[in-house]
């Protein structure tokens, strides 16, 4: 059905049968990080699963080593898989039933090396993802960024040729992420292991990838460097993929605005606006004209002063907070954020107050 | 013309009534008679160890006893008065006097639940492990489980008279239910990714098995042990109607007497006994989940 061009939907509804790839085909070269990018249910999983047999395509051959994995025995697929191939998963598959060192020397052991010999192994790895000391530990001890270099450990205890990591830092928080993609990039220099990286963050594609594909129900759209995928998109699909790459880039101080919580009349006077700021325990407050046009900003500090001295606030208003407009990106904002001591006023052409940003909300936008 | 409405269209057609009854009745009584020496060989093991077990029971000391649930109930709370109420509570079996009637409910429970778990968990992995088997195996389960406990009881009389070895035969079929299923169970719902990581770091099927299925199906494999304790507790009892002895009879006699006092009495003995050994097999499977979760 799919040979006469039907798509993958419509075959869907007229056989029951799902197709879950369709005509793909990649060569990876060794040593390489080869990264398949693709929204869930695009088949990237069940292509990583058909290199270890997990999954058996209904026709096609997986090759590794001129081997035809999808034809191999039993016995010789137990032998490809405990020597050549190991995968690290999504959800980390640890044994929770054994200690950190038993779920590192698990494939070694169903292979029968002595147990010293083993676990001698399995320390050297622990040591290189930095969980020297935890090894008696069990498994719910640990953090998920602590369970995945477990897994990774765990992968590399067979000394395979061949790594499949199947979304392997997608359940991890955004911080421990970057730290674990800069750890795989070191031991990936350090040991060169062929690694087939699946992912669905085109940031963490372009981060790891020498090659990347992209993918979309079932097939393949584009095989290229990060560089050739990002200067030549194949379609609009791969483009606004790509585009997605650094939200900064694309989010503007309209997407991340809110309302200003505090806001003051200039003619108001000292107790008012004193009175105003410890409502909503704010620090400064913006301070606008009849026609919000903004003013300045006042902290609480100047409005005690003022009210000391029986001044009018006027005298005590910061007259250069910084400001930008709403279709600026994020990526310029970022800079500012960082420099000024309140939230950034967004003001149009007129100078009227549209709205601020918050450091949070800038930071929090881009996770 | 009206006989034919009577006979065919009002009722179920009388013609049609099987009455198979006889013909299962001779069937069994024959192979009782064919087999006698096999069965007569079952019969004695089943003896000897029942008694066996008995003995063991009745060396221990009463007190002993008493201190081993204390402390036994003690260690797995991790709290001594649970432990000192389930002591208490056995005490109350002793005053009543029905101490030597427990010992001998217990060592048929005993000797059932050993027999069902040594049958039921081979069964619950083969059932797990293969799907012929489990096409094979559940319808019989199923009748196994709904068929009323009394249908067991005469079969059993028939091929080992009364007594205890039919008592045992009953309860085993009986009780292995929720041994089996919740062995296959536990074993078909341990965590797909962590099967699919054992078999990706080249498993066998019994590798995969015996180092990662059964570990973590433990809790579940316990549950089904608790579960066929209390199913074997609550069927020894029936069974005090085909001549087993113990607690159940006491009830049989003072039920058949009209003599509500007599019969509550070892009643409540025998709810005593289930709870406590509910609750320390619950203590256990509870244990077993901390492992297994690591």
């Amino acid at each position: 059905m799919m040979e006469n061009g039907a798509d993958k939907f419509t075959t869907h509804r007229k056989t029951g049968a799902t197709v879950a790839l369709w005509d793909v085909s990649f060569k990876v070269r060794e040593g390489e990080i080869f990264v398949i990018i693709g929204l869930s249910g695009s088949g990237k999983s069940t292509i990583i699963r058909c290199f270890n047999k997990l999954v058996k395509p209904t026709s096609g051959h997986p090759i590794c080593d001129g081997r035809k994995i999808d034809e191999m025995e039993s016995r010789e697929l137990i032998e490809f898989r405990r020597n050549t191939i190991s995968m690290v998963f999504q959800h980390f598959g640890l044994f929770t039933h054994r200690s950190v060192i038993d779920n590192v020397t698990y494939g070694l052991e169903i292979r029968g090396m002595p147990k010293a010999e083993r676990e001698e192994r399995a320390m050297g790895l622990i040591r290189m993802v930095g969980l020297e000391g935890w090894e008696r530990k069990s498994i719910s001890n640990l953090s998920g960024g602590m369970k995945q270099r477990v897994g990774i450990a765990r992968a590399l205890a067979n000394d395979p040729k061949v790594l499949l990591m199947d979304e392997p830092f997608s359940a991890l928080d955004p911080l421990v992420r970057r730290d674990m993609q800069f750890e795989l990039l070191s031991i990936q220099r350090k040991l060169g292991k062929t690694i087939l990286f699946i992912t669905h963050d085109i940031n963490e594609a372009f981060k790891l990838g020498d090659t990347i594909a992209i993918m979309r129900d079932g097939k393949i759209l584009q095989i290229d460097t990060p560089e050739g995928i990002s200067t030549n998109p194949v379609d609009e699909y791969t483009r606004q993929f790509v585009e997605g790459a650094d939200k900064a880039k694309v989010f503007s101080a309209r997407n991340v605005m809110h309302a200003p919580a505090c806001l003051i009349r200039e003619w108001e006077d000292p107790t008012n606006a004193i009175r105003e700021m410890r409502k909503g325990e704010f620090s400064s407050a913006y301070v606008v004209d009849g026609m919000m046009r903004l003013k300045g900003v006042l902290s609480i500090d100047g409005a005690l002063k003022a009210r000391g001295g029986r001044l009018p606030i006027s005298d005590y208003i910061d007259r250069n907070p910084v400001t930008t407009r709403e279709d600026v990106l994020l990526s310029d904002i970022m800079p500012l954020a960082a420099e000024s001591r309140y939230p950034i006023a967004v003001i149009d052409e007129a100078g009227t107050l549209k709205g601020i940003v918050s450091k949070a909300a800038v930071i929090a936008s881009l996770i | 013309m009206n006989e034919f409405i009577n006979e065919y269209i009002r009722r179920f057609p009388s013609a049609w009534q099987l009455d198979a009854g006889d013909v299962i009745d001779n069937a069994v009584k024959a192979f009782s008679r064919d087999h006698q020496t096999g069965l007569r060989m079952i019969k004695g093991t089943v003896i000897s160890s029942v008694s066996g077990i008995r003995w063991l029971l009745e060396t221990i000391p009463w007190a002993v006893l008493i201190l081993a649930v204390w402390a036994l109930a003690w260690r797995q709370t991790k709290k001594w008065y649970v432990g000192a109420f389930y002591a208490a509570m056995m005490t109350f079996v002793g005053c009543c006097g029905f101490w030597k009637e427990m010992l001998e409910t217990l060592s048929v429970v005993i000797a059932a639940v050993i027999l069902c778990t040594a049958l039921g968990f081979p069964l619950g992995v083969l059932l797990a492990m293969s799907d012929k088997a489990n096409r094979v195996l559940r319808p019989i389960l199923d009748t196994m489980q709904t068929m009323p406990s009394w249908v067991y009881l005469v079969p059993a009389v028939i091929l080992f008279g009364v007594g205890t070895t039919p008592a045992l035969l009953a309860t085993t079929i009986y009780a292995i239910v929720p041994m089996v299923r919740l062995t296959s169970h536990g074993l078909l719902y341990v965590d797909a990714e962590m099967v699919e990581a054992a078999r990706a770091f080249g498993s066998t099927r019994f590798q995969t098995l015996v180092k990662i299925q059964i570990p973590q199906a433990i809790p579940t494999i316990m549950t089904g042990v608790n579960q066929t304790i209390m199913m074997a507790m609550s069927m020894v009892v029936t069974c005090a109607l085909i001549g087993a002895k113990g607690l159940g009879m006491e009830i049989l006699v003072a039920t058949n007497r009209v003599d509500m006092g007599k019969s509550l009495f070892p009643g409540v003995c025998i709810v005593i006994v289930a709870i406590i050994l509910d609750r320390l097999t619950q203590a256990a499977v509870k244990r077993s989940e901390v492992i297994a979760d690591g």
